[in-house]
């Protein structure tokens, strides 16, 4: 009696994933291919911001496909694991995609602060290179310690003084600076409290008086915050929030009467998620980024080409906006580093150890953004084992109401600092893991 | 017919009183720590013992921390990630700040630390009972993960407010494989799953129980409602101490704060519920099913979509996973609101009588 009524549940239920899927699988023929595992989030709390960067970071792993053929003719293959933004299912879905085929992952881009830091110690046992472009530990910048980390383009530290030397030159010079008042907004986690040592330092640097206020997770309530600020009458507020605290900054900032064109956000506050979500309360605001917005680069046009017009794509609202930018450029740092490894051990899949040395000796200048048509879209990137950022620059962006427009040029703050703090902060790490600092050959 | 106690017959306290008296059980029992410490090391994939088998038997030993206290003693508590929270951090802390300090002795004063705070915040529980105590418990919830962010001393002054765990190390032996580390975890849990099981045989066991059924008639008949309470909060909290040193020293080896969230003490809470409240297998059911079951509803629906053909837009799996899940709880609630443990022992009743149930 039983069977029947089973078999017409599992044939509805084929049916219905029939209908949710869609998409059929390609039958990938059997060539060699370089399969890359992918911990991303399309759920939960942060699910807006990791759709847009994980469509443009698929979108660019299917151009190159699409329109290369794969990399020297090996052609990429990926898997995506959902972690909802949850360190316990990032360390999962680690653990899964890690030993899915012989070479591993190639590179995890873990896109949570708090999953870098639970695989931080994993990776290099496992030998996958981890790439935390924009997040992350920020002391990984120094490779000697951390061979396997990377934080590609810039981390925290050049991200906040960055926004300080944009500030100085919107009020006319670093001196002008003495006797300001900034306020730190913060999401009250491990994310916001990065910035503080260094703003501490650029303070007391530069003479200016610092107030951090904590937003607690998740920040969808800041009245006590910015009456905070309307008593202490800040000169600039300096926005450190992550998804839907910082549309509700924005939105107090208005109520309160605080100008936005008086607010900064960093690389993380200043994404299409959260200017639209604001509504017109945004406008005016300035952000940090990593990667320029807009559509008009030929990459772009490419994958509009070649993915999504041959119905590849993810979602074609996305394309262009700040974090599918960001993705992609992930995806193509990724790309990059493993046609770099096939220069020195072969055009075969590329294992764990040889992406790490492709991405330890990227050199992605001007002239090779261009060709792969970036062009302006990102600062020329050129890694090594001292430094695995790269780059070291942030660019700012006003939102006008419909789009962001690029307000300054690729420009860093005290890079010496960071530098000097960055060193200091991995050689208290090396001491507590009893880890000898040194360069990783091949 | 082969789960029957016919001729078994007890001539001693001892034999009377032990905790399986069913021989059968017993061999059960003993077959099951064999395939636990022997086949499972030789048979299971890194990736079983480290995503999946070692997160259980954590979270394990935090359903039994708080089934002491919600299933046997009757306290509500909403706090059980902060406790575990404060067991990881402690046990970090005497780790790093104590020259030469054992690794199991941290752990154990990390639990130690714990069951201190749950003390403290188990005050409250000598006046309010019920759904107001777990709004007292759910204080705890928000205090210490907020403490541990603000007072940066706890995370030895780290930049991001995370710990960095230290190497597994006992006395020489370095636990850095998946499998010495699923064994070290499996010793912790089974030793203080014995523990807990003896506590609960125990007269300590026998007053909480007492003052969950009534507490009134528990006084007249002399418990003393004071110690009673306090010592199923202390107990409870070092089981969760131990389980979140465990969870961060075995499991993610880097923890934050905002990792023991509400939502984890939920987690623990659903396990108890959906395990069985007041059991102890209940304790390790339920941990299975919380655990286990969103990451086997991932794999089916994303591989049995592969299987025919399809590929899941990416993010449906999960969402699926999360209708499916919540389908289940409620299905569980409806269907045996006394949990797996209540359908385990239904099952062995019928093994019993079968096959002649009349």
């Amino acid at each position: 009696m039983k069977t029947p009524w089973f078999q017409r549940s599992l044939a509805a239920a084929a049916f219905a994933l029939a209908i949710v899927g869609g998409v059929a699988t390609d039958a990938v023929a059997q060539q060699p291919t370089q399969f890359i595992g992918i911990t991303g989030y399309r759920v939960g709390p942060y699910g807006a911001n990791g759709a847009a960067f994980f469509g443009g970071f698929i979108d660019y792993l299917n151009l190159v496909n699409e329109r290369d053929g794969g990399v020297n003719g090996v052609r990429l293959t990926w898997e995506e694991c959902e972690t909802e933004y949850n360190n316990t299912k990032g360390v999962e879905c680690y653990e899964r995609l890690k030993t899915k085929v012989a070479t591993g992952p190639t590179a995890i881009h873990p896109m949570s602060t708090g999953i870098t830091y639970a695989i931080l110690d994993k990776a290099p046992v496992d030998k996958i290179p981890l790439i935390t472009m924009g997040y992350g530990r920020t002391d990984a910048t120094d490779g000697r310690v951390f061979p396997w980390v990377f934080p590609l383009l810039s981390n925290y530290w050049d991200n906040a003084t960055g926004i300080v030397k944009f500030i100085a030159e919107k009020e006319g010079g670093e001196d002008k600076l003495k006797g300001k008042k900034l306020v730190l907004l913060y999401h009250d986690s491990a994310y916001g409290k990065e910035p503080q040592p260094v703003m501490e330092a650029e303070a007391k640097k530069l003479g200016f008086e610092l107030k951090m206020i904590p937003v607690p997770h998740p920040g969808n309530e800041q009245q006590s915050q910015w009456l905070q600020i309307r008593q202490y009458k800040p000169d600039w507020v300096v926005l450190w929030g992550w998804g839907v605290m910082n549309a509700t900054a924005l939105q107090t900032a208005q109520k309160t009467g605080f100008p936005r064109e008086k607010m900064v956000g960093n690389w993380w506050a200043g994404s299409e998620v959260d200017t639209q979500a604001a509504g017109p309360a945004a406008t005016g605001y300035y952000a940090a980024t990593l990667a320029l917005a807009g559509k008009n680069y030929p990459v772009v046009a490419d994958i509009e080409k070649f993915v999504y017009g041959r119905s590849k794509g993810g979602d074609a609202k996305l394309v262009g906006t700040v974090l599918w930018n960001r993705g992609m450029a992930a995806a193509m740092f990724t790309v990059e580093a493993v046609r770099k490894a096939q220069e020195k051990y072969g055009k075969k899949p590329m294992t764990g150890e040889q992406v790490r040395w492709g991405i330890e000796n990227l050199d992605i200048n001007a002239g090779r953004l261009k060709s792969l048509g970036f062009n302006t879209m990102l600062p020329p990137v050129k890694t090594s084992c001292t430094d695995h950022g790269g780059a070291g620059v942030v660019r700012f962006q006003q939102w006008t109401g419909t789009e962001w427009k690029i307000a300054s040029d690729w420009m860093n703050g005290d890079r010496a600092m960071v530098r000097r703090m960055v060193e200091e902060s991995a050689a208290k790490y090396a001491t507590e893991k009893g880890i000898k600092p040194a360069c990783m050959g091949s | 017919m082969f789960y029957r106690e016919a001729g078994q017959f007890k001539t001693s306290y001892a034999t009377d009183q032990q905790i399986f008296p069913i021989r059968q059980d017993r061999i059960a029992m003993a077959v099951l720590l064999a395939v636990a410490f022997v086949a499972v090391p030789l048979a299971a994939s890194p990736y079983w013992l480290t995503a999946i088998l070692i997160p259980f038997l954590t979270f394990s030993l935090a359903a039994i921390g708080l089934n002491i206290l919600t299933g046997y003693a009757g306290q509500l508590s909403l706090g059980s990630a902060a406790f575990m929270a404060v067991g990881a951090v402690a046990a970090y802390n005497f780790e790093a700040r104590v020259p030469g300090m054992p690794l199991l002795g941290s752990f154990v004063l990390g639990g130690l630390t714990a069951a201190g705070v749950g003390v403290l915040f188990g005050l409250p529980s000598l006046r309010i009972k019920g759904f107001y105590l777990a709004v007292a418990t759910l204080a705890a919830q928000f205090f210490i993960p907020w403490l541990l962010v603000k007072v940066s001393w706890f995370s030895n002054d780290s930049t991001s407010g995370a710990i960095s765990t230290q190497p597994l190390e006992i006395a020489g032996w370095l636990a850095d494989t998946p499998t010495e580390k699923y064994l070290l975890v499996l010793t912790i849990v089974a030793v203080m799953a014995l523990v807990a099981k003896n506590l609960i045989r125990s007269a300590t066991g026998r007053a909480w129980m007492a003052v969950r059924d009534m507490d009134v008639a528990a006084e007249v008949i002399g418990i003393r409602i004071v110690r009673t309470k306090l010592t199923a909060f202390a107990v409870s909290s070092f089981y969760c101490g131990v389980a979140g040193a465990l969870y961060a020293f075995a499991n993610l080896g880097s923890v934050q704060p905002e990792d023991f969230n509400l939502d984890l003490s939920f987690r623990i809470l659903f396990m108890i519920i959906v395990g069985g409240v007041g059991s102890m297998a209940g304790s390790f059911l339920g941990a299975a099913f919380i655990t286990l079951l969103p990451i086997a509803l991932d794999l089916l629906l994303t591989d049995g979509a592969a299987a025919i053909g399809l590929a899941l837009p990416p993010g449906v799996a999960s969402m699926a996973q999360l209708v499916v899940f919540g389908a289940l709880i409620i299905f569980f609630l409806i269907v045996e609101p006394h949990g797996l443990a209540r359908l385990w022992q239904i099952g062995k009743e019928k093994a019993r009588l079968w096959p002649f149930p009349y």
